[in-house]
């Protein structure tokens, strides 16, 4: 069984984001970009399940700009085998990824699609459920635990009120959470053998797929600043002041 | 137009972010219908006729739809779609699951997470953990659409809508429930909550986390919540979690106890009314955004808080 790991590249974690002064956007130059968190956990889950023989093989698939190529070499470097860049110049939507995804699963044929919950940038967490949609498959999101069993897995979700377990017949899609596991750093060998692994190289049109957005960004503006307040001495002093605001 | 809200409940009651959904389903201008998908979910079909501003419950009950799973639930809304110019659910853990999976269905580019309601197109949502917030409008005939419930005000009750049965299509057998762990908890909601109190790390056990935080939790009738170091040390449970990716609260009181204040955990709780900080480190980011900050020790400041404050009524 083959498993496919769409991965994003966005703005690494730990930057703060500015928003342009003009409102038309958030300044990414010279940001430090990195694989979507979510993503190396996808990554690292389907390295995992290959090796416990559960699957044959890992494709990386990201759909973003050329440089969206060394996204992919950091997930070959982890340790899958090889990738798939469908370039895309300026944003592209969760609806149109998923297109993408379902044309490269078409070719692919995986039983199993692993993506992470959601991209730490636009936080919009659709993409996973629109290519099970687009597929017909079944979905097991925000997934904790992930146990592949002959023709189905079984997908431990963290849910609002604690976890719950569903069973899916494969192929299906699994979205990762935080606590799926902890993701492998890249050793030095495997960072050199990355880059003998192959990168295909596509485009939406060549996948027949119409990736224009639906939304139209209007403006993107700062959120309401919030001010530091004041330190407080004591406890005494600091009951005080909640029952003065009014909220104990 | 008219717009179908997809209610959260446990088939006896509504939850809570049902209603605050229906204020933002609402200020899209047209009649709101909501749908009750469910086992035996009567009464929550009759809670969501009380409240106001609804013009019509549907109620679609049915085995296949006991456990929320995305695969029936998407085919039975598609099934409504035909009728509706916008679809809304609160962005629970179910509404994430399923709203994406309409969305596709439908060929529409769904709007998370909406804060406010600019027009009945035009919405604006956070992006990047809540640091920016994007206007978006959508050029989609038909509307999909998850709100963030701690932004808008619960809708009251004194409806008083007709209950219609819809019939559910068989589901398929794609996928099934095998079981859950759920808390039980005598606290409030932590989306809910008018009083939160939250720990980090700092807690350093899971025994620290509990003997520290409930009694204060219990004297004040506030939820308890969790940073993701304390989740993922295992101090806390899962649902605990607030944070980008976890649970987003607004509550008039958030007391942040050892947490540094990552701006993940920001995401979560910085639109809460009143931000107390309790942390050493004089120089955690967590007091950029407090309103009051108490540098000290938890482990004696935490004891001296839950005495100083009064007895529960």
């Amino acid at each position: 069984m083959k498993i496919v790991v769409p991965v994003k590249r966005v703005v690494d974690f730990n930057v703060k984001v500015r928003v342009k002064p003009d409102g038309s956007g958030i300044d990414l130059q010279n940001v430090k970009m990195a694989m979507n968190p979510f993503d190396e956990i996808a990554v690292e889950e389907a390295l995992r399940q290959k090796e416990a023989g559960k699957a044959s093989e890992v494709v990386l698939v990201s759909v973003g700009p050329a440089q969206a190529a060394e996204t992919i070499r950091t997930g070959l470097a982890m340790g899958a085998d090889r990738g798939i860049l469908v370039k895309v110049d300026g944003p592209v939507e969760p609806l149109g990824v998923a297109k993408v995804l379902k044309a490269i699963v078409a070719a692919e044929q995986p039983g199993l699609v692993i993506l992470g919950k959601q991209a730490i940038d636009d936080d919009s967490n659709q993409t996973g459920q629109m290519l099970a949609a687009l597929l017909g498959w079944p979905q097991g999101t925000f997934a904790s635990k992930v146990v592949i069993d002959g023709a189905s897995a079984a997908v431990t979700r963290e849910v609002d009120g604690g976890h719950e377990t569903i069973a899916l017949k494969l192929p299906a899609i699994v979205t990762a959470d935080l606590r799926l596991n902890e993701p492998r750093y890249a050793s030095l060998p495997n960072i050199m053998k990355a880059k003998k692994k192959p990168i295909e190289e596509k485009t939406p049109a060549d996948l027949g797929v119409d990736v224009a957005p639906r939304l139209k960004v209007i403006k993107t503006g700062e959120p309401p600043a919030r001010r530091a307040g004041a330190k407080v001495a004591s406890v005494a002093e600091l009951v005080g002041k909640l029952k003065e605001a009014g909220v104990i | 137009m008219t717009t179908l809200l997809i209610a959260e409940h446990d088939n006896a009651s509504l939850k809570e972010p049902t209603a605050r959904a229906l204020t933002a389903a609402a200020e899209l201008g047209g009649a709101v219908h909501v749908l009750v998908a469910g086992t035996n979910c009567a009464g929550a079909a009759e809670a969501a006729a009380k409240l106001a501003g609804v013009a019509k419950v549907l109620k679609a009950d049915d085995a296949s739809l006991a456990h929320e799973l995305a695969e029936p639930l998407a085919a039975l809304i598609v099934s409504l779609a035909p009728a509706y110019d916008a679809l809304v659910a609160p962005a629970t853990t179910s509404g994430k699951n399923v709203m994406p999976r309409v969305a596709a269905l439908l060929d529409v580019m769904q709007v998370s997470e909406i804060i406010k309601v600019v027009s009945p197109d035009t919405f604006e949502r956070p992006i990047y953990a809540g640091n920016a917030i994007e206007t978006v409008q959508s050029s989609d005939a038909k509307k999909v659409i998850t709100v963030r419930a701690s932004a808008f005000k619960a809708a009251g009750e004194g409806g008083s809508a007709p209950v219609e049965t819809v019939a559910v299509a068989s589901a398929g057998d794609l996928s099934s429930w095998s079981g859950a762990e759920i808390a039980k908890s005598e606290r409030p909601e932590l989306t809910a909550a008018r009083i939160v109190i939250s720990g980090g790390r700092a807690f350093a056990s899971a025994e620290n986390f509990k003997r520290y935080l409930e009694p204060i939790a219990d004297k004040l009738g506030a939820a308890i919540g969790a940073s993701r170091a304390a989740v993922d040390a295992g101090y806390a449970p899962n649902d605990f979690q607030v944070g980008q990716t976890g649970k987003v609260v607004a509550p008039d009181l958030y007391i942040a106890c050892g947490i540094s204040g990552a701006i993940q955990h920001l995401a979560g709780m910085k639109d809460a009314k009143v931000i107390v900080a309790i942390n050493k480190d004089p120089d955690a980011p967590i007091f950029q955004v407090a309103d009051f900050g108490l540098v000290g020790d938890l482990f004696q400041l935490l004891p001296e808080l839950e005495a100083a404050l009064p007895a529960r009524t």
